[in-house]
């Protein structure tokens, strides 16, 4: 569900970069990887198949997509023996049709989009999935705590590409313009700035409730403060009998009661049109958004596309992490991610698990990171993170007290759904905090 | 299966008397009849085979894969052959909250209430497309029949809607109805009140716009059927109505609506099985509304069947779908249209 606005990012960036993909040198022997041991030469030639998420935008340009194309290439290039058949489908019908049906079926492509969480548990459980655990110790080790929401149960089941946590994007000059001189970092101080800018007669928050996740995002990030780190980590078995949740949603109730959000942000979107949640910001007609690191490139894709046109976007344009609530049980630092990654189907041959320990190594990680403008999971590629604000989020990541993955994710499909579907109520006057909580309750018990 | 054994027996002769030339041996009439017998299925199986097979494989299969997935408990990602049977659980989920009473307060705030409300909504605009655009499509027609300029120019333009694509249709409203959009600027310079949370979104007037909208969309139809049934009302009748001094309604109210009947009634039956299976224009403007303010059956199965991957559930709803179109239908030929199939036969 929180999936669907990358690919409108991926379009922006492509239509918005000329970026050749002819950077790389590709002097390292991806073999010589944790696998270890290939003496190449006498192998069977193995296909690997592999389904991903990048697609052509409207401008018929696919940063990603060619990028995928060369790192496969050139895996291939240092073992002949291999082969690799790519297949881009786009992100929707991948994730809910293709993927799920290509597993039942027992004839699934060998790589492919992983997003982590409830639904990856789901698919590891019912087997599907490849136990990456020992084969690619080393890499788990050296890409560290992103890839908690690609485990299940102690084990590995697939590696993250991309990670990055969410926060406030805001426009600098709408902040002048209402007299609020720096970037809030308590919740009351948000408040302050919400007054402050509908003093001035700016919209101060937008928010696209009509597609869900992003006004259940407001309630995520309640629950995170207003809840312990055990009882967030513990949502995997469904206990949400914790008073924090309740608290959680009387604290966004009070919140949505100080009138912060655009008009009509029941019937907003968050990404199609001027009329959006990512356009109102884009076009200046809103002060702040709560949204993940896509929207860098997806404000962008509101611009005229020109070099000046995104320079003075990102210009005026600055980020900063959730303020902390006070008052509950969480970390007021602790951050709501996400990310991108692959799975191993569990016949597929061995150099599946070779391939994915190359995508995560350093060096297409960076490559990742300058091409394509991504959020590398690897350590040793941050420093090609190259925009400030990128480079601020990353930064934010690593000094949070933890970052968890989005709760929708996590908790699958079925009860993520419920979860956001009875946050909406809040936002709606239709429900309240108990709402949401009897919602998640009841689709727990169908499980 | 009259048409085909008419057919059938009629090649038989040309059939038996090939035979009869090609072979050495003339054949006895009991194995001539047989050849007949075997050659007619040889043409069903022929003929009919290829429509029957894609009929089973994609209606019948998968309605009876629905039926059979309705009785487990599935999240669609394990095997089904690992699923749990449950018997009638998720019927008994969608209607009355369940048999269990640990869950049953939970199940009916948020499925039971749910599905009933979206019920509602179905059987809200079977009876508003009956009280509202019946007497809307009938006033139209009969107005628009009889000669003028532009005539078929103006049915052009009324059964525009009806051709158009629903998801371009329903982008179109989607546009018109935007926060921003044209709607909302007319209704701050005419002063006509919007509904308070939004033209979809509003708990109370959502409904109210998607049923203008579906208006806007059916009612072409309703009116093209009514015009091609009174394009077959004798116009002696009416002549000799007038002559007898029969006012302009008198003749509508006592010739031609009752002489379009059978128009009526067969238009009254698709357009409440459409209401009932209403889906793909609700889904397009937001899916049935965020908190389900214009949810259908159709629509309601899709959130928790397909996007929250409570498969055995969804299909549990879509069976339930099935059985009331079913029913409604069967119904609704036994008690309305019987009469004018009889009428027809009587004719005849």
């Amino acid at each position: 569900m929180a999936h669907m606005r990358r690919m409108a990012a991926f379009a922006a960036l492509a239509a918005s970069s000329a970026l050749v993909l002819a950077a790389c040198t590709g002097t390292d022997d991806p073999t010589t990887g944790p696998s270890g041991g290939n003496t190449g030469g006498e192998k069977e030639p193995v296909t690997i198949t592999w389904w991903h998420n990048a697609v052509a935008g409207d401008s018929g340009e696919n940063t990603l997509g060619d990028f995928w194309q060369k790192v496969a290439d050139d895996f291939t290039a240092d073992n002949p023996h291999v082969t690799i058949q790519i297949e881009q489908i786009q992100n929707e019908d991948l994730q809910r049709t293709r993927i799920p049906t290509a597993l039942q079926s027992g004839d699934a492509p060998d790589m492919f989009q992983q997003w982590g969480g409830g639904e990856m548990a789901a698919q590891a459980e019912a087997g599907y999935l490849m136990d990456v655990s020992d084969i690619l110790a080393d890499d788990i080790a050296r890409l560290g705590g992103s890839v908690g929401p690609w485990q299940a149960d102690g084990k590995t089941y697939g590696l993250p590409f991309q990670f990055a946590v969410e926060g406030i994007w805001y426009r600098k000059s709408l902040f002048e313009k209402a007299g609020i001189t720096s970037e809030p970092t308590t919740f009351d101080e948000l408040n302050a700035a919400v007054q402050k800018l509908k003093d001035a007669g700016i919209t101060p928050i937008a928010v696209g409730a009509s597609d869900k996740w992003p006004a259940a995002h407001w309630w995520y990030n309640f629950a995170l403060q207003a809840c312990s780190q055990d009882v967030i980590k513990n949502l995997g078995s469904f206990d949400f009998s914790d008073p924090c949740f309740i608290k959680a949603g009387e604290d966004l109730q009070k919140f949505i009661d100080t009138k912060p959000f655009q008009n009509d942000y029941m019937s907003t979107v968050a990404q199609t049109g001027a009329t959006s949640s990512a356009g109102l910001v884009a076009n200046g007609n809103a002060a702040m958004e709560l949204m993940g690191q896509w929207n860098f490139f997806v404000y962008q894709g509101f611009t005229d596309g020109s070099d000046e046109g995104i320079a003075a976007l990102l210009d005026d344009l600055d980020w900063f992490p959730v303020p902390g609530v006070g008052g509950g049980q969480g970390d007021p630092t602790a951050a709501l991610g996400g990310g991108d990654g692959f799975s191993c189907y569990v016949d597929a041959p061995v150099e599946c698990a070779e391939f994915l320990a190359y995508i995560v190594s350093d060096e297409v990680q960076s490559e990742f990171a300058e091409v394509v403008g991504g959020m590398p999971v690897a350590p040793g590629a941050a420093s090609s993170v190259a925009h400030p604000i990128n480079q601020e989020i990353a930064a934010a990541a690593s000094s949070a007290a933890y970052v968890q993955l989005w709760l929708d994710t996590d908790l699958g499909p079925n009860v993520g759904g419920a979860l956001n579907d009875g946050i909406v109520t809040i936002f709606a006057g239709t429900g309240g905090p108990q709402a949401v909580v009897d919602a998640v309750v009841a689709a727990a018990a169908t499980e | 299966m009259t048409a085909l054994e008419a057919s059938g027996s009629g090649e038989g002769p040309v059939a038996a008397a090939k035979a009869a030339g090609a072979g050495p041996k003339p054949l006895s009439p009991y194995s001539s009849h047989r050849r007949d017998t075997a050659r007619k299925w040889i043409e069903i199986l022929v003929f009919v085979g290829p429509a029957v097979a894609l009929f089973l494989t994609f209606v019948i299969y998968p309605v009876a894969s629905a039926a059979r997935f309705s009785l487990y408990k599935w999240n669609g990602i394990k095997q089904f052959s690992e699923a749990e049977f449950i018997g009638f659980e998720n019927y008994a989920r969608a209607l009355w909250g369940g048999n269990d009473p640990a869950t049953k307060d939970a199940f009916m705030s948020s499925y039971t209430e749910p599905f009933w409300t979206a019920v509602g909504h179905n059987m809200l605009i079977v009876v508003l497309s009956m009280a509202i655009q019946l007497p809307l499509a009938l006033l139209v027609a009969l107005t628009l029949n009889r000669k003028f300029p532009m005539r078929n120019g103006v049915r052009l333009i009324i059964f525009a809607p009806y051709v158009l694509s629903e998801v371009i249709a329903g982008i179109m409203w989607l546009i018109i109805f935007d926060p921003n959009g044209i709607a909302t600027q007319l209704s701050e310079a005419t002063g006509f009140p919007k509904p308070a949370g939004g033209w979809f979104e509003d708990t109370t007037w959502g409904i109210w716009t998607v049923f203008f909208i579906v208006t806007w969309k059916y009612l072409g139809l309703a009116i093209i059927l009514f015009l091609a049934g009174l394009s077959g009302v004798p116009q002696e009748l009416q002549e000799a109505a007038s002559i007898d001094g029969a006012s302009w309604w008198q003749v509508q109210r006592r010739i031609n609506i009752p002489l379009i009947g059978p128009t009526i009634r067969i238009w009254a039956f698709l357009s409440i099985i459409g209401s009932i299976q209403l889906f793909d224009m609700v889904w397009v403007l937001n899916r049935g509304g965020t908190v389900g303010q214009y949810s259908t059956i159709a629509t309601f199965m899709m959130q928790v069947g397909y996007f929250r991957k409570d498969v055995g559930f969804g299909s549990a709803v879509a069976v339930i779908m099935f059985a009331l179109s079913f029913v409604v239908a069967i119904a609704y030929m036994l008690l309305i249209l019987r009469k004018d199939n009889s009428d027809n036969k009587v004719e005849a």
